[in-house]
């Protein structure tokens, strides 16, 4: 059984599939650079609930009702949910799977939980003790932000390094048969703590955790970060994103432009968010939505998804502890050929006079 | 490995990348707005004056103080104070309107816990400390007052 541990990484030999995979989104996400990817994005934060966390719970349910459709199954055919969220006592997840008649497990890894709950159900998968795994996270900014910060409707300021929390759940079913990306491995990661003391800079917390992480991938996979198409953070915002490529410099790293993060990617500039999303919601949903669906079609075929997580609470915040860091990897795979679509030389222009025009906007926008 | 020493330098590293907040812009939206709500707190005064020219000058100055918290509870319920708060800073928290939104906008919050564990005991969760530091410095000011 060992020999498929290489340290912190699990190699998968059964190769685990995703079948199913469902995301859905608040309005103010739905309005973002992702927008229209998304399966579903919410018409209000209320979701037609009475409080903010009925409504997350309904995304949840949502959440995990579309993903076992879209990979043509009932829910009766799903043997285990695993699932997390941001609240006290994660009651997001658990009061969503009192609507299902399986067997649960609730995880808590703040933002990083869709990386571990995937981890999780594709080694339960793996090892061939269940057939079909959900494995869901969601967030509310509503929610979050009343437990976390402040009241809504405060009139105060955000610091310059705050994130947004995202109102977004995602969903993914894990199966041992079906067609579909595929999991080749997972890197469960250890919890870093730098010193940051800052609630407002969750980036720089995290991306320590992140940078751990990333490396032990590299290293037990032995892989460089060229090798992927794709090398997705979960929510370290734009600082975080930033440091995180420092870091990985001084170890010897080069993160080129086939390095992004969920939060910085969630939200345009002038939608007022400062350094982006954040939330497990962030990640999952654009995991859910842009990035298995490339992997779906083969544009993408080698994706490193980590997803990061501060696993602080208010009441260690107003002691006055530092914020540790957990970040947890996956890496997934896709077999799919597809014919490449030849771009003629008119639409190359109309895509690099499009791109000019945007840059542009961005760059007297930062003036 | 020696954590100490490594956090310290990552924190400062760190804050050498922190985006600074501009001061000056800052300054000038709160002192704008500040400006604004304390005029209309004298038009108010003026105006209630000018009705009624008989009423003094404590009384007058206690019926702006209610109008202006009414307001500002009025448009943190519509959702509009928060805006006004995240452009205009301690311009619209310092006054006596932000003191109403800090208690507002948690019972708005909290309703849904019920009236007593959730509205009547969440509703000071920022402005408590506001409270007891004004009774306690003025408690203060006055023992001094009472010496001299």
């Amino acid at each position: 059984m060992l020999k498929e541990r290489k340290e912190q990484t699990i190699v998968f030999k059964n190769k685990p599939r995703i079948i199913g995979n469902y995301s859905i989104v608040g309005p103010k996400e739905g309005k973002g650079p992702f927008g229209k990817m998304f399966d579903y994005v919410m018409k209000d934060d209320f979701f037609g609930e009475k409080t903010y966390e009925k409504a997350e719970r309904k995304m949840l349910e949502h959440a995990i009702f579309g993903a076992t459709d879209k990979a043509k199954l009932n829910p009766k055919d799903i043997d285990m949910l695993v699932c997390g969220d941001l609240l006290n006592q994660i009651i997001t997840s658990s009061y969503a799977a009192r609507a299902y008649d399986i067997s649960y497990l609730g995880i808590f890894s703040a933002c990083s939980a869709m990386a571990l709950s995937i981890g999780i159900g594709a080694s339960m998968v793996n090892a061939g003790y269940f057939q079909n795994v959900a494995c869901a996270t969601s967030s509310h900014f509503s929610t979050a932000e009343r437990q976390f910060r402040f009241p809504l409707e405060l009139g105060n300021q955000r610091p310059p390094t705050s994130q947004w929390t995202c109102t977004a759940s995602g969903c993914t079913v894990i199966s041992s048969e079906g067609r579909g990306p595929y999991i080749d491995s997972v890197t469960f990661g250890k919890v870093m703590d730098f010193g940051i003391s800052d609630v407002n800079n969750m980036g720089a917390a995290m991306a320590p955790a992140a940078m751990e992480t990333m490396i032990s991938v590299f290293h037990d996979t032995k892989t460089t970060p060229d090798d992927y198409d794709l090398i997705i953070t979960g929510d370290l915002g734009k600082l975080g994103a930033e440091i995180l490529m420092d870091l990985m410099e001084q170890q010897g790293y080069k993160l080129r432009e086939n390095y992004c993060d969920c939060g910085q990617m969630m939200f345009y500039y002038d939608q007022n968010v400062l350094m982006g999303g954040s939330g497990c919601g962030c990640s999952a949903s654009i995991f859910n939505s842009y990035v298995i669906e490339r992997l779906k079609t083969g544009q993408l075929k080698n994706v490193l998804y980590i997803a990061t997580g501060a696993l602080l609470s208010t009441t260690s915040c107003q002691q006055g502890e530092s914020v540790p860091g957990i970040a947890h990897a996956i890496v997934v795979k896709s077999n799919v050929v597809t014919k490449s679509k030849t771009i003629t030389k008119k639409e190359k222009n109309k895509i690099a006079n499009k791109v000019e025009k945007q840059l542009s906007k961005f760059k007297s926008e930062e003036n | 490995m020696d954590y100490t020493k490594r956090n310290i330098k990552y924190n400062e590293y760190v804050n050498s990348k922190i985006p600074k907040t501009r001061s000056w812009p800052s300054l000038f939206y709160a002192f704008i707005v500040g400006g604004l709500i304390c005029m209309i707190g004298q038009g108010i005064g003026d105006g209630i004056r000018a009705i009624w020219p008989d009423l003094a000058g404590n009384a007058v100055s206690n019926y702006v103080s209610i109008i202006l918290i009414f307001i500002a509870s009025f448009l943190t319920g519509i959702g509009v104070y928060d805006r006004i708060g995240a452009f205009a800073g301690a311009g619209s928290i310092v006054p006596i309107t932000g003191f109403s939104n800090s208690i507002t906008s948690p019972a708005m919050d909290f309703k849904n816990e019920g009236i007593i564990f959730g509205l009547c005991v969440k509703m000071f969760s920022i402005a408590g400390p506001v409270i007891v530091i004004g009774v306690l410095s003025s408690a203060i000011v006055g023992l001094i007052y009472l010496f001299l």
